[in-house]
């Protein structure tokens, strides 16, 4: 009896394995996909049936994809515009969400509700009006417009850091208050130091948004010596007629890769900041 | 009478206004003003050169008679219905299996969450790359592993959007991590006690995890509904639309018309209704959800 249900067990955990590492297999035969024709020859690209592993490895590709754009130009565009809203959106969202975390005033439940609410407004609504706006201040083909709306705080973001400053016992605010600490210092000298991860997690995924940002930069940029990664990847499969995978692949691949490093070395931070809004939405 | 507020009261409250004053200023200059104005453009011609010239509802007549606006409205509904839940599933599918005290759970979530990390213009490229009718591997493992002629997916007016959905099942990974969190956060003795009574895994999955875990659906849900209407990346840069019209998703429409025909007004028109249906299906799924989630805290009363 008790054999029997050991094995019954035994078999539903091999069947667990079984689906996961199936379905893992299938998640990763994209990127390997990507990472094999990258490093093609241009001719085996078009080879039928495809071969899983070069059978020569071009890694001159990489070269040949980087310097057909001035694609270090637009990595310092694309740095310049995701730099600047990480340092806008962390100072913004964490002083907004101080207020809301740790101070009290009417009508702070009705604000908040209202921070809420609007991260179910699509963007599309504020979109033409937005660029109407940065268009009078002529400000359309540079970066402002990319970067200054970081500088407002963003509703996920408050909300985010918000439930982190709530977990800090509120008896550090009040014996700093009788040491004769401003408000100011409470939030540099307490609140910030104390929620260093929270903030990591912000600069994170504001980082990861901005970096893969392509509709705002389609909408205000134009100049060819303006572009960001993601506009000038978008336009290279123009330039080549859609042949030259094996390029566009190691492109790909060169945009992505910041990432990438980001995830692998903070995973921690990514995996706090999609539990703590999921669950606690 | 009202009573009076001390003086450090009255100090705090300042300074909290002081704080968000940055969001307040945010939400006046990118939300609020802009939504009056969108909503004034609506009724207007406006090509954002010359001023704008009122014309009432015209915009909005003309948007029912647009053969275009209702395929939009067509590809984006059919895309959300079926990407949307069946997402969910596969995902709290996924979910479940890793929250069974399996090893390695650490490398599985990894895996499963990469491609969440590389987003947009990237990812669109390597699936266009993954569906290529002839080079692809998409068509090559189809033949190779069930004897099938795959068909033409981006090309084919027929097959781009079950395409596209398959896409956005490789984003999963934000589900899943959000899933098992809150499968772990699911008190054992819940299905100890269950297990008592004699309740079947199937049961146990019935009563306890789907109650237990609807909150979290719910979110999840109106989250991926509003995502979904707004697709816009891949469809510019895979499709454009494309074949006729056969991927025109809502907000590319909205696109071509305000930045490529610079009818500002029509386009203003057409996301005023992309706003309203989405606050309606958020209401209706907020207003039903009384009947299949389940909160914690009503069950003591």
């Amino acid at each position: 009896m008790l054999g029997s249900r050991k094995r019954g067990e035994f078999l539903i955990k091999t069947i667990v394995y079984i689906l996961l590492i199936v379905s893992s297999i299938i998640i990763l035969i994209p990127i390997f996909w990507m990472l094999s024709t990258a490093l093609k020859e241009d001719s085996e690209v078009y080879l039928f049936p495809p071969e899983w592993i070069p059978r020569k490895m071009y890694p001159s590709n990489f070269v040949r994809a980087l310097t057909f754009l001035p694609f270090g130009r637009y990595f310092i565009n694309t740095s310049i515009i995701t730099f600047l809203s990480v340092v806008g959106q962390l100072i913004s969202s964490s002083l907004v969400a101080f207020g809301f975390a740790r101070l009290n005033a009417r009508g702070k439940d009705l604000l908040f509700l209202l921070v809420l609410s609007t991260m179910m407004i699509p963007s599309q609504i504020t979109m033409i009006p937005i660029f109407v706006l940065f268009k009078l201040l002529n400000w359309v083909d540079t970066f402002k417009p990319l970067i200054i709306p970081n500088f407002f705080g963003g509703a996920f973001f408050i909300f985010l850091l918000r439930q982190f400053y709530m977990t800090i016992p509120i008896e550090l605010d009040d014996a700093a208050k009788i040491d004769g600490c401003s408000y100011f210092g409470i939030y540099t000298r307490i609140i910030l130091p104390l929620t260093k991860p929270a903030l990591a997690t912000v600069a994170i995924f504001t980082f990861m948004w901005n970096w893969n940002d392509f509709m705002g930069p389609l909408i205000y940029l134009n100049s060819r010596e303006k572009l960001t990664l993601s506009l000038a990847l978008s336009r290279f499969t123009g330039m080549y007629g859609m042949t030259a995978w094996n390029l566009l692949m190691a492109a790909s691949i060169v945009v992505a890769l910041p990432c990438f490093i980001l995830f692998f070395f903070a995973q921690k931070y990514f995996i706090q900041g999609i539990v703590i809004t999921g669950l606690k939405g | 009478m009202r009573t009076k507020m001390s003086p450090m009261t009255k100090r705090e409250e300042r300074y909290f206004y002081l704080f968000i004053s940055p969001w307040i200023l945010g939400f006046l200059i990118f939300i609020a003003g802009p939504i009056i104005a969108s909503l004034y453009f609506s009724f207007c011609n406006y090509d954002v050169v010359t001023p704008p010239i009122w014309v009432g509802l015209q915009n909005y007549k003309r948007l029912f008679l647009d053969p275009l606006f209702w395929q939009a409205l067509k590809v984006t509904s059919y895309y959300s219905l079926l990407s949307v839940p069946l997402g969910i599933i596969l995902s709290l599918v996924i979910a479940i299996l890793l929250n069974q005290k399996i090893r390695g759970l650490v490398w599985f979530r990894t895996i499963y969450y990469i491609p969440s990390v590389i987003s947009g213009v990237a990812v669109s490229l390597l699936w266009m790359w993954i569906f290529n009718p002839e080079f692809g591997i998409l068509n090559f493992l189809l033949w190779r592993l069930f004897r099938i002629h795959g068909p033409a997916w981006l090309m084919s007016e027929e097959w781009v959007i079950p395409a596209l959905i398959i896409m956005s099942f490789w984003g999963i990974g934000g589900d899943i991590v959000i899933y098992l969190a809150g499968l772990q956060g699911i008190p054992t003795e819940l299905y100890e006690a269950a297990e008592i009574d004699g309740a079947n895994s199937f049961k146990k999955f019935l009563n306890i995890t789907i109650p237990m875990m609807s909150p979290i659906l719910l979110f999840t849900l109106v989250m991926g509904i509003i995502g979904s209407f707004q697709v816009f990346t891949q469809a510019y840069v895979m499709t454009r639309g494309g074949p006729h019209y056969a991927s025109l998703f809502y907000v590319l429409y909205i696109y071509q018309n305000a930045f490529q025909f610079f009818s500002m007004g029509y386009a203003s028109a057409l996301s005023w209704i992309l706003f309203v249906i989405i606050l309606l299906l958020t209401l209706l799924i907020f207003k039903s959800s009384p009947l299949w989630v389940y909160y914690e805290s009503t069950r003591e009363r």
